[in-house]
C-alpha cells in the first residue's frame, strides 16, 4: 500500500501525482483482482475515474473503465450498446448529480403537480436501474442527489413541496428505499459527503462552467476515495478486526503509573468523556462481526484493570484476545493474527503513539493504521476510512465475534485431549452440505472474494456469476456449513466443479480458515465424491494455483489421495481422483441429511 | 516574487502534474509544446498551479490563458497586489 493514498490523504497532492503515484502502483507487482467498471456519467467523469484507479489499485484491485460520453449516462443505460454489451461491466456506477434532475417543481406548481415531477424524475431513473439490471446483471452504484447551491425562497425551501430542497429530500427517500429493497444496488452517498466537505466549496462554480464537473476538482479524491470503499467492500477487501493500543487510545492516561483509579475514563471529566464516547463507537463494531483486540505495551494485569474500569464501556469480554506484554508490536499484532488465523493485513492498528504506527507501517506495510492527534479525531478517523464499510450485512456477519470466541474456547478445550481425534469427535460437529441455493448467494459469494489463503484457485464470482453456475446443470455445486457445541460457524465451504462428459474439474475449492483442522475439507470431498458418483462422473481432477498466499494448500490434493498429473514452472499442478474406489475420510462430523 | 521565481515554481508544477522532469518552461510554451497536455491534464495543471501558490483563476481568466507567460503575468498581478 503507498501510505500517500491512505486514509487522510492529501488530495491536492494525490490530483498532482497521479501520474507518479500511477507508475507505482503499476511497478509493484501484485496480482490484484481484476474488474471492469462501467462509469455512465450525467457530466464530466476523468478525473473521477482516474482518482478511482489509484484507490482502487492501492487495495488490490485493478480496474479497467468503461467510460459515456459526455453525460450519455441515461441513453446508454436504456438503449442498444454494443460496445457496453462487448466490454461486459461487473460493475456499473452511475454518476449523476443535482445537475441532472431535469424537472424541478416551480413556485408555481401546485403540489398535485409537484408529486408528478417527483415521480417523473424518479422513474427516469428506476427504469434506467431495472434496464441495466436485466441487461448486465451486476451490481450498480448509485450516487443519490447532494443540495442545490442557491435557495430562491430561503428556509421554505425545504418546507413545501415546491422547494428544492424538499423536493430533493423526497427524491433521496426513494432511492434509498429502492436500495434497501434490491439486492446488488448501492447507493453512493453523496448528500452526506458534500455536507461533510462543506457543500459551498463542494459546488464552487467554475468547475461546473469551465469543465462540466458536477463538484469541484478538489473534491473528486474525498469522492473517489468514498466510492472505492463500497468497491472494495464488495470485492471482499473488508478489513477485519481492530488491533488497539490502551494507554492514551482507549483511555487517558497510563494505568501502569496511573492505577485504575488515575486513568481518565466515564462522564467526570471532559476528557474522560470523550475517551468514553470513543469506546462506545467501537463497541459498537461488534454488531458488524468485526472484532476488537487488544495490542498494549503493558503487563497483563494492568491492562484489564483498566478494561475493568467501572465507568469503562469496553470490558475485557468485549475482546477476541488481549496482548499485553513488552514485545514489539508488529510481534503481537503476527501472533494475534496468527492465533485468530487471520492475515495481517486483516487488521486496522489504532494508536495514539505515532512511533508505534510507524513501527507498524515499516513492518506490516499492508495492515493499515489510524492516525490522529488527539482522542476527540480518532472517531473520525476511524469512520472516514472506511475500512468496515457495510455493503450487504448477512448475519454471519454479526455472529462473528461470537464464532471467533468461540473458537478460542475450542483451543483450550484442545488441550485437555490426549488424541486430537478424541477431541474433533468431542465438539459434536454437524455439517450441512448442499447446492447452492439462494439464501445463502451473497454469503458464498463474498467468500469466493475474500477468502485468500485455503483456496485452491483463487478465483473470484461476483454474485451474478455465482447465480449463473448455481442455476447451470453443467456445475456442481456445494456449500458447506458447520456448526458444533460452542456454536454455528456458518457457510465455511465452498466447492465448484464444472462437468465435462465423465469428467469433473475443480474450477474453485475454499474453505474459511475458522475452521481449520476440523476435518471439513474431507466432509466436503466425501459429498462431492458422492454427488459426482450420482451424475456418472468417474474422475475428478483438482488444480492448484499458487498465490503469495495460499501455499497452506499446496498438497491439499495429494493429502485427499489425489495424484499428480501435471506440474508447469510456475508450480500450478493438477491432480486426478478415480471415484470408483474412493473411501469416505471424515469420521468425526455428523453430515445432516437433506430433508426435503 | 519576481517573473523568475514564478517560473520556477511554476516548473516544478508541470513537471509533478506531467511526471516529466525534463520539463522546460519559456514565456512562449503552449500545449502543442507538452506531449501530454491535453484539456483534461490542463484541468489538473490549473488546480496544482493554485495550490501552489495558494490563489484562484477566475472563469475568465482561465478560459483566456494562451501561454506559461501569460500565466505568470496572472500570478504576479495577484502577488503584487
Amino acid at each position: 500500500m503507498l501510505q500517500e493514498l491512505c486514509y487522510p490523504f492529501d488530495g491536492g497532492e494525490i490530483l498532482q501525482k497521479r501520474k507518479k503515484l500511477l507508475r507505482q502502483l503499476k511497478a509493484q507487482e501484485d496480482n490484484g483482482i481484476s474488474l471492469r467498471i462501467a462509469v455512465l456519467g450525467g457530466s464530466t467523469t476523468n478525473d473521477i475515474i482516474s482518482m478511482l484507479e489509484l484507490f482502487l489499485r492501492n487495495r488490490g484491485i485493478v480496474p479497467k473503465f468503461w467510460q459515456s460520453e459526455y453525460a450519455q449516462y441515461w441513453q446508454d443505460a436504456m438503449f442498444e450498446n454494443a460496445s457496453l454489451k462487448e466490454f461486459s461491466p461487473e460493475l456499473i456506477f452511475i454518476h449523476t448529480s443535482s445537475r441532472n434532475i431535469q424537472h424541478f417543481p416551480s413556485v408555481q406548481d401546485t403540489p398535485e403537480t409537484c408529486r408528478q415531477k417527483l415521480e417523473e424524475v424518479y422513474s427516469h431513473f428506476s427504469q434506467m436501474w431495472e434496464r441495466l439490471t436485466e441487461n448486465y446483471g451486476c451490481p450498480i452504484i448509485q450516487n443519490n442527489f447532494e443540495f442545490p447551491l442557491t435557495r430562491l425562497l430561503g428556509n421554505r425551501e425545504a418546507g413545501c413541496p415546491q422547494g428544492k430542497i424538499d423536493f430533493i429530500n423526497r427524491l433521496n427517500c426513494k432511492f434509498s428505499d429502492y436500495a434497501s429493497t434490491h439486492q446488488n444496488f448501492y447507493l453512493h452517498d453523496i448528500n452526506y459527503l458534500s455536507s461533510c466537505y462543506g457543500l459551498e466549496k463542494w459546488l464552487e462554480p467554475i468547475y461546473w462552467h469551465l469543465y462540466k464537473y458536477a463538484l469541484a476538482v478538489p473534491a473528486i479524491p474525498d469522492f473517489s476515495y468514498n466510492l472505492s470503499n463500497i468497491i472494495c467492500s464488495l470485492m471482499g477487501k473488508n478489513k477485519k478486526a481492530f488491533a488497539l493500543d490502551l494507554d492514551n487510545t482507549l483511555w487517558g492516561g497510563v494505568i501502569g503509573d496511573d492505577g485504575q483509579a488515575g486513568i481518565e475514563i466515564g462522564q467526570e471529566t471532559a476528557v474522560g468523556q470523550a475517551y468514553a464516547e470513543l469506546q462506545g463507537y467501537l463497541k459498537s463494531y461488534q454488531d458488524l462481526g468485526v472484532l476488537l483486540t487488544v495490542c498494549s505495551k503493558n503487563d497483563y494485569e494492568n491492562a484489564i484493570s483498566g478494561l475493568e474500569h467501572p465507568d469503562g464501556i469496553l470490558k475485557p469480554d468485549d475482546f477476541t484476545l488481549i496482548k499485553a506484554n513488552w514485545n514489539p508490536k508488529s510481534e503481537n499484532l503476527l501472533d494475534t493474527a496468527q492465533e485468530l488465523n487471520l492475515l495481517p493485513e486483516s487488521f486496522v492498528f489504532v494508536d495514539d503513539n505515532p512511533a508505534e504506527r510507524a513501527i507498524i507501517q515499516a513492518q506490516l506495510p499492508d495492515t493499515p493504521v489510524i492516525a490522529f492527534q488527539s482522542v476527540e479525531d480518532c472517531m473520525i478517523a476511524i469512520d472516514r476510512s472506511g475500512y468496515f464499510e457495510v455493503t450487504n450485512l448477512s448475519g454471519d456477519d454479526v455472529k462473528r465475534s461470537q464464532m471467533y470466541k468461540a473458537n478460542a474456547q475450542r483451543q483450550s478445550a484442545s488441550q485437555q485431549f490426549a488424541n486430537y481425534t478424541d477431541f474433533l469427535k468431542s465438539l459434536d460437529m454437524k455439517a450441512e452440505i448442499r447446492n447452492f441455493d439462494e439464501v445463502h448467494i451473497p454469503r458464498i459469494t463474498q467468500l469466493t472474494n475474500k477468502s485468500n489463503q485455503f483456496n485452491l484457485t483463487t478465483k473470484r464470482y461476483t454474485q451474478a456469476e455465482i447465480e449463473q453456475v448455481a442455476s447451470n446443470p453443467a456445475y456442481l455445486c456445494l456449500y458447506g456449513r458447520l456448526t458444533d457445541k460452542f456454536g454455528d460457524n456458518g457457510i465455511v465451504s465452498v466447492v465448484i466443479g464444472k462437468k465435462q462428459g465423465q469428467t469433473l474439474h475443480m474450477e474453485l475449492w475454499l474453505m474459511s480458515c475458522r475452521v481449520l483442522k476440523r476435518d471439513m475439507e474431507l466432509a466436503m470431498l466425501d459429498e462431492l465424491v458422492s454427488t459426482a458418483k450420482q451424475n456418472q462422473i468417474s474422475e475428478i481432477f483438482g488444480y492448484y494455483y499458487p498465490t503469495k498466499k495460499n501455499a497452506m494448500v499446496k498438497e491439499l490434493y495429494q493429502t485427499f489421495g489425489f495424484s499428480l498429473v501435471s506440474e508447469d514452472e510456475a508450480g500450478n499442478t493438477v491432480w486426478k481422483l478415480d471415484v470408483s474406489g474412493y473411501v469416505p475420510q471424515n469420521h468425526v462430523i455428523a453430515v445432516i441429511p437433506e430433508t426435503r | 516574487m519576481n517573473r523568475e521565481q514564478v517560473k520556477e515554481r511554476l516548473t516544478k508544477v508541470f513537471r509533478d502534474v506531467f511526471d516529466d522532469d525534463e520539463i522546460v518552461l519559456t514565456d512562449k510554451t503552449t500545449a502543442n509544446d507538452i506531449e501530454d497536455w491535453d484539456s483534461l491534464e490542463h484541468i489538473n495543471l490549473i488546480g496544482a498551479t493554485e495550490k501552489e501558490f495558494k490563489m484562484r483563476f477566475s472563469v475568465r481568466e482561465v478560459s483566456g490563458m494562451k501561454n506559461v507567460g501569460e500565466m505568470i503575468d496572472i500570478i504576479c498581478q495577484r502577488a503584487g497586489k
